[in-house]
Formats: C-alpha cells, structure tokens, sequence
C-alpha cells in the first residue's frame, strides 16, 4: 500500500458539503457512505449522516422501490443534521437518479454512471427515456456522465477475476472518484480494504485497483476542472471517534455496567432498527455480557425481569411493534418496582409500518402504552453520540429508583452517525448500588420498605433471611404480601407515580438555546433536535426573538419546563408523528402550542421548520417572506403544520 | 458449611394457603416442602416462579424467593434469573392452561434450551381461576361453561410435546399418589438441564374426578403403569398385564399369555425419544397411563453453563474487557 495521492488540480475551499451516494440495494452504497463518512471524520470535519435503505433485504434489482442511499455531510464548521439540500449526488442507474434528484440544488453536482443508464433500467425504474437526455437536467445541474462498469473492468482486467466479481468493484472506483473531488485521502478506505479483503488478495488487489483508478479518472479527465476541499472543523478538544447511535447505546449499557460494577444481561427479539445493539453487545461478553436472543419479544421482556430479580444489571430493547407485545412485561416491571432499562428504537408505525424509515410516533405508547396506573420514567436522545449518556443515566434513574426506566430513540438516531468525543473514564461518575445483606436484628424484612427516592429495597436471592414474594397482584406497603384493601391500592398507585415525579427533583434545570422568554419558543425531542437547533440558530441570526428548548428528559420533564412555555407569546413542538409531545405539553401545562408534524419517513428539512418559525414571528425575516402556515396535511412533502384551532 | 437441618415446616411462608378446600393442589405443596429439606439447598437459594392460574398462587406459600409472574411466562422469568444467577435452584410452577395454552411457546423454548430448572406442571384439565372453562387438555367432548355443547378442541399431550422438543428429562405423577410425587420432584431437582414433571392434580370444584381412573388407589392399578429404568412394563391390581413393541407400535399383554422377556423394558436415558414417545402417547382407556420417569439424558449441555461459558471464554481469549480499550481500538483522532 502506498501513500494516498494529492491532486495537482485547482481547489476551492468551501465551509460544508453534502453528498448523497445513491444505487441499487446491492451496488454497496452504504460502504461507500460510511467509508467517506470515517474519512471525513478522520480528517477533522464534523459529519453528519443519514443513511436510507429499503425493508427488503434484496429488494427488485434496478426498481425505485430498490434504491439505497447514503447521505453524509461534512464541515469545517458544527453541524447537527446530515444537511437539507445536496451538493452532489452520485446515481449508479436510473432509478437511484429519479428517486434522489429532488433534493439536489440547483447548480449541484450530479455524477452517473452511464453504463448503468440503459434500455433494461429504464424499463425497471418504469421509465420511458434515458433520464439524463432531458434537456432541464444539463441546463439545472453540473453533469458528469462516467462509464463506471466499463472503466472499472480495465483498471481491474488483470487481477483475473469474473466479469461479474470485477463489476463489484465499481462502487470502489465510484469511491475513488468521490475522494478526488473532495480531496479526501485514500488512507482509511485502503486500510479498510486490505482488513476486509485480507483472505482474498485478489479481491483486494483489484478494489483497491478500482479506488486509484476512479481518483484518477478525477484528476486526469478534463470534465472535472476544480476540486473542492473542506478544513477541519473547531471541535472542542479531544479524542474523537465516529458514533452511531446503537453502537452509543451499547457502548453506554456496557459502560453503565462498569459503572456499577455489575455484569449486563441483554434479552432481546431480532427487531428493525434495534438489532444492531444485540450485534455490537455479542461482542463484547469479555466485558461480562450476555446476550439473550429470546423466543418472542414477550420472553425477551420477561427474561430481563428475571434477571433483574436475581440482581444483574437487565436491559431489553425494541421497537414499536415489540414494544406493543412487551407491554405486559413492562407493568409486571413496574409493579414489581425492579430496576431495568427498555429501549425503544422507534420507526414508522403503526403495525409493521415502515420498519427501516424513522419516526417519533411511539411516545404516547411509552407514556400510557400499559393497562392501570403504571407511569414510567422516559428519556430520549438528541443525538447519535448522546445515545451514550442517555443509557448511562437511564441505568442511574433506575438504581436509583428501583424502577424500569425508558428509552425512546429512532431510526434516524440508531443508524446516524457524528463525530463523539471520547469521555475520560476516570471522571465518569460511579453508580452507587446498595443491596441488603440480612436481617436487621429481628425486624421482620419488609421488601416494600422506602428510602428517601421512595424505592424499594433491592433485596437479591442467595440473601439469608431476606426471603420474600414478589407478583403482580397488588402489594402491601411495606410487607408486599398480596393485598386488595381499597386504601392501600390508592397509596401503592400514588406512590409509584410520586417516585417517577420526584425525579424531576434531581435532574437538572431544562436549558435553552436563546432567551428565556420572547415571541417564539421551539419545543423539540429526540432526534429532531438538529434540524430543530440548526432552524432555530437561522432565524435568531435573521434577528427573530426565537428560543429552542430541547428535552432529553420526557417523563418527568424538569421542572422548570411549565414555567419556561408560559414565557413565550407562540411554543412551536415540531415532531415526527402526529403532535404527542404536543398532546403532553398542552394537558400537563395548559399552554397551547401549535404542531410542525410530519410522518413521512424522513427527518425534517431544516428548511421546512424555517418556514414555520417565520410564520409565527412579529418581525418578517429579511431573508423569506413566502413562508405560511396552514391548518391541513398537504399532498405536496411538506410538514403539516397544525394551527391552534386544530 | 454446616447446613441447619430444616423441616418441612420451615419451607412453609407466614400467607393462608387459599386453594379450595380438597384441591389436589395441596398435596403437591406438602409434598414440595417435604422433599426441599433433603436436597441439601438452603432456602435463600432457592426460587419459585409461577405464571398465573390457581397452581401459580404457590410461590406464596413458600418460605423461599418467589415470584408470582405473568399468565403463561414463568419459563422465561426463570431463564432470565438462571442465566444470570446459575447459583440459584429455580423451580418453575404452572398449570395446563398457563404452560400449554398462553405460555405454549415458551414451554418449548425453555424444554429445547434445556436451561437448569425445574418444571412442575399441574394438570387438572380445565381453568379452575376463570372458573371452569375447557383447557388445552381438557378431553374432546367435555362439556364445560365456554363448551356447553361439548369441547371440539383435540387435547394436547404435554409429554408428547415435551419430547418432541428434546427434552432431557420429563416425568409424570399424581397428586393423590404422594410418595411417588415425593419422588419425581426429587428426582427432577436432582437432573442437571430443564426437567418437566406433569402432576395430574384433581380440581374437585371444575373438573372433580377428571382423572379419577389414576387417582383413585383403587382404579389406579389397572390404569397406570409405573416406569422404572431397566424394567419391564408390568401394571395391573395383580401384577398380570404388560406392555409390549409389536413392530411400531405399543400393545397391552395378559402375562399368562406372554412371558415377561418379552415385555418393554424401560429405558429413561435412551436419547432417541422414539419408544419413550410411543409410551407418552399411551392413553386411557385403551392403554394404561405411564407415570414415572419417562425420560431422563444426563450430560447434554444446558443452557446456564454454555452462556456463562461463553463469557468466561471471551475473558480468557480477549482479557477482561477495559473501556480504555473499547474506546480507543479503531480510527481515532485528535483535536487539539
Ligand atoms: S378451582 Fe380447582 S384448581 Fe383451583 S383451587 Fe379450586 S379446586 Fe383447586
């Protein structure tokens, strides 16, 4: 291997870009994202990204409903969404090119690869013409029309493999191309390669063959006059790594685990998008994981109770669907009052939905999703990076409070990336856990005794003389023997939601971004908030009294929330569903606030939530003035914005 | 360590045991308590759990841990704990309608992983909480509150499902019969891998006298054959009748006809389940009903070991884990 090449060619220096890399499910697009995703990393940017990719495993080859994408941007500035509108958009055939062009701006960069456009796939995208002859394409976009297939069967001819196997190379030589005009350098790939293809080194020979020669097409071949160049950005300083959000989410179970000195037990049902924290914690049982691939969700559920009754640290995770069969387990939890984390990795619902797009529909299910009085804590995520801290305090709320502990995160999350800066061990505070060790003289053990947190002792088998019952029927204070005195149920209802409101207590005050009071408050959860915080940060520096409060915490929500809604003439709650944390925010609060709601698999435009802010601001923005917002869902892919009389 | 000698009484938990007076359910609990204190097990390590039904109100009156959990689900509560805490000795109680009907999956699940623990699964033919509906092994025909015109349903044999997903060890006994019971329950404590114990327990308010043909001392003779590894199947109020394999299939035999070499002897730990299959599909009143050990394969692998196995592998192949490490291994860079 030698060293990565540097072009001789003009460069321009540029603040961000956006690239969206697009193809059929088997043409290795998602390897190619996160290959140009590490490397941008690596070179210092910060990076956002959003992959997209079909339900189907091998979806019709060359159809719409087969394309796969992979969306990434990186800049020298900090960013919070993987960008709106693309800079350049690399299509391997037709259907990837009519799926994608919308969302390239006008004067973007559209690469194809030509021998990809022909009769067969125009048939297969349902096309009646080659989409690049349209006239509007040329005079709209920058076209750089590249026989790919052909050019990579000659840059890897003599590394003797199959038409076939050669032709795979040729998201490699796509790669190369897209590191020349990006000036990005070859290392990181060529390590990749060489690990990856270790066994085949004619494999290897003829990929890395294909990156050289695609980076080479770039820097030889007049089409392309400039190069672009991207600096590092200003990150706080540190040692930083590339995160996505399940990979955070397992990093932060296992860390907790440490945290408390406590070995992780993880009890889960194969699940889009969850199933990637079952894969990254199944390698790690040297850390005293072990994984529990259960017969349905219901028994994935109801395994981690068991061990959480046997003193592990327990986690189960999810999605909707699964939740919706868990639901049972989670109030047996509840009742039981033992400690235990449930994640759910939200998608778009309901029933089986759309299991591999995103969506925040699933917070009232959390919220009420369980027969009786069953309130439990929830928090969500902001971030990819931020999926770590949220597991670590969510297995702290729920020590804490002997008491299952929800986490809400999503698909646009779980398979998202950023740059995460690693924490220093040493100051990662403790979990302090406390388990009785015998009888108090002869006091009677009472496993429904309380503790200033209004929890419970947690009381493990193997514990001479601490022997007790647990059970769904309803406790007794203080014995928790079976009991169904009417005033005792009353006390056991008020004290199970007292212990989950008492937490607001203890977290910090919610901050915001902005003013504490002004015309617009945006009120945001989950992982929204980038396009949320981006939005905002546009229209305060277009002078518009606009403040963001973002909340991690969602039950109980801190307590200075109520107080922080009244101080604004407008709250905007932007969400992926149809107005839940709207719903909560008026009933719990009595402050009206008007929805930005949108279901469409997607995340939000940053743009799209511009929009709705300037609608609802006294001074008109210098910047846009067709923005409005209306009462009803429109056909056209914008948000539905629900006004106060909806 | 010196173990305190326990007794039975001290197995018993300060709550008023609330089954029906006469319900079978109470001989299978004393005899429970009486068996407990030979095994060796101080009681803080051991576990019951049960699901929901009137069976599963049992961990209540144990002077052990317990939990009372949810309709159907006791196999995976206790394949949490046991994965987790291999220390503990883990009993799971349930009945017919909790294993086989709603809980029917996971019965499986924990039978084929074969997790050490213990199943005792009190069978009495019918829901005795909901008050008298027909179950899964309520007989075709039977005619109760939800089957007023007769039950259409075929009944489930949960020894036949049992070895169908390889179980290592299942056995059957009666309530009334409670030397013998003493003996399967201990017998069952004793198997390393999941053991399966069907108990046929008489609901005297639903379904009194379902199984009065093995329950009663008298029937029981010429209905019930009792297995013992290495014997021939003998049964009968003297002794005369066997059993015996003609080509593939079983047949009862008067032993004044037939000499006794001929009869099938009993191989519990044979682990092809082929005959020991044949036997659980003996029903009455064609055939004489086994009860005994039907199955018993030692040294197949169970689940607890192999998954803590794992881990202590990786520790030895990886060392510990440190975050140190996990944070640090692959692409990182600095920002100074
Ligand atoms: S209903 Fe039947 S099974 Fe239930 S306690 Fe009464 S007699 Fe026993």
């Amino acid at each position: 291997m030698t060293a990565s090449p540097t072009t001789s060619k003009n460069v321009k220096t540029v603040s961000g870009i956006t690239v969206r890399l697009a193809g059929d499910s088997g043409d290795g697009m998602q390897l190619l994202g996160t290959q140009l995703t590490n490397t941008s990393a690596l070179a210092g940017n910060d990076v956002a990204t959003f992959p997209d990719f079909p339900a189907e495993i091998r979806a019709p080859r060359g159809t719409r409903a087969g394309v796969s994408g992979f969306q990434v941007q990186f800049a020298s500035e900090e960013i919070f969404t993987p960008g709106d509108q693309l800079d350049a958009l690399v299509v391997m055939n037709p259907a990837a090119m009519v799926t994608n062009l919308g969302d390239l701006r006008k004067g973007g960069i559209l690469i194809a690869n030509v021998d990809g456009f022909v009769e067969k796939e125009f048939k297969l995208a349902k096309l009646e013409a080659n989409p690049l002859d349209a006239s509007v394409i040329e005079e709209t976009y920058r076209v750089f029309k590249v026989p790919m297939t052909k050019l990579t069967r000659t840059a890897v001819a003599e590394h003797g493999l199959s038409q076939k196997v050669g032709d795979r190379c040729k998201n490699f030589f796509a790669m190369g191309l897209v590191y020349w005009l990006f000036g990005r350098s070859l290392d990181t790939t060529l390590r990749f390669i060489e690990d990856k293809f270790g066994r085949k080194p004619e494999i290897a020979a003829a990929n890395i063959a294909a990156l050289r020669a695609g980076w080479a097409y770039g820097e030889t071949t007049e089409a392309f006059g400039e190069s672009f160049q991207v600096e590092a950005a200003t990150l706080s300083p540190g040692t930083y790594r590339n995160m996505m959000g399940n990979q955070a989410l397992a990093w932060g179970l296992i860390t907790a685990s440490e945290l408390c000195g406590k070995d992780l037990f993880y009890g889960t049902y194969p699940i889009t998008p969850a199933s990637d924290i079952l894969h990254e914690l199944a390698k790690f049982k040297n850390f005293g994981v072990r994984t529990f691939q259960a017969e349905d969700e219901i028994a994935a559920m109801c395994a981690t109770i068991g061990a959480a009754f046997g003193g592990t640290m327990a986690v189960t995770a999810s999605s909707g669907p699964g939740i919706a069969l868990k639901a049972e387990g989670m109030g047996l939890g509840m009742i039981l009052e033992l400690p235990m984390i449930v994640i759910n990795v939200q998608r778009g619902g309901p029933s089986t939905g759309l299991p591999t797009k995103t969506e925040q529909s699933d917070l009232l299910q959390c919220m009420y999703g369980r027969n009786g009085e069953s309130p439990l804590p929830i928090l969500a995520p902001r971030s990819p990076g931020d999926c770590f801290d949220i597991a670590v305090e969510a297995w702290r709320l729920a020590t804490e409070c002997m008491c299952p502990v929800m986490i809400l995160s999503d698909g646009y999350l779980a398979n998202g990336s950023e740059p995460w800066r690693i924490p220093d061990i040493a100051s990662l505070p403790k979990i302090d856990i406390k388990h009785p060790e015998g009888a108090d003289g002869d006091e009677p053990f009472l496993p429904y005794a309380r503790d200033e947190h209004l929890a419970r002792p947690w009381a493990i088998p193997g514990t001479p003389e601490l022997m007790h019952r647990v059970g769904g029927l309803e406790k007794q204070e203080g014995t928790g023997n079976v009991s169904y005195d009417p005033a005792n149920h009353q006390h056991m209802t008020d004290t199970r939601a007292a212990k989950v409101n008492q937490i607001a207590q203890r977290i910090p005050d919610q901050d915001i971004l902005g003013e504490t009071s002004g015309d617009v408050l945006v009120v945001s959860w989950g992982g929204t908030y980038g396009a949320c915080h981006t939005a905002v940060n546009k229209c305060r520096q277009a002078g518009h009294s606009v403040s963001h409060m973002h909340l991690r915490y969602i039950h109980p929500m801190p307590k200075n929330v109520g107080e922080l809604l009244k101080a604004f003439k407008t709250v905007i709650v932007p969400e992926l569903n149809m107005g839940q944390l709207r719903m909560l925010l008026r009933s719990t609060y009595l402050v009206d606030c008007i929805g930005v709601n949108k279901v469409q698999g997607k995340p939000f435009h940053i743009s799209e939530l511009v929009n709705a802010i300037e609608s609802h601001v006294s001074v008109p923005s210098k910047s846009t003035g067709n923005s409005k917002s209306t009462g009803n869902s429109k056909p056209n892919g914008k948000a539905n914005v629900q006004s106060r009389a909806s | 360590m010196n173990l305190p000698v326990l007794k039975a009484a001290d197995f018993a938990s300060d709550q008023d045991v609330r089954w029906c007076p006469g319900c079978g359910d109470y001989s299978i609990l004393a005899q429970m308590k009486k068996v407990l204190p030979d095994l060796g097990v101080p009681r803080e390590k051991i576990v019951f759990i049960s699901g929901i039904g009137c069976s599963s109100r049992f961990p209540y009156y144990m002077n052990t841990y317990g939990m009372h959990s949810i309709h159907g689900r006791a196999p995976t509560f206790a394949t949490g704990l046991k994965s987790t805490r291999p220390d503990l000795m883990v009993w799971v109680i349930t009945g017919d309608g909790d294993a086989l009907s709603i809980g029917g999956n996971h019965f499986i699940h924990a039978l084929r992983r074969n997790i050490d623990v213990n199943i005792v699964l009190f069978n009495n033919r019918i829901y005795g909480l909901t008050k008298g509906q027909y179950s899964p092994t309520s007989t075709e025909g039977q005619v109760t509150k939800s089957t007023p015109m007769g039950s259409i349903d075929h009944p489930i044999n949960p020894l036949s499902l049992a070895l169908a997903a390889e179980a290592t060890f299942v056995a059957r006994s009666i309530d009334a019969h409670v030397k013998h019971l003493g003996n399967m329950l201990q017998r069952a404590s004793e198997h390393k891998g999941t053991s399966l114990v069907e108990v046929y327990q008489n609901c005297n308010v639903f379904n009194d006298g379902a199984m009065a043909y093995a329950q009663e001392r008298k029937q029981r003779a010429e209905n019930v054959v009792e297995l013992e590894h290495g014997k021939p199947l003998i049964f009968g109020e003297k002794s005369d009748k066997g059993v015996r394999l003609v080509g593939s299939r079983l047949e009862v035999v008067n032993l004044a006809d037939v000499p006794v070499d001929d009869l099938l002897i009993h191989d519990e730990k044979e682990p092809n389940p082929a005959i020991q299959m044949m036997m659980a599909r003996m029903r009455y009143p064609e055939m004489p009903e086994p009860i005994g050990v039907l199955r018993a394969v030692e040294g197949v692998a169970t689940y607890n070991d192999q998954i803590n196995d794992q881990v202590e592998q990786a520790k030895i192949k990886k060392g510990p884990g440190s975050l140190q490490e996990l944070f640090t291994t692959g692409d990182t860079w600095e920002v100074a």
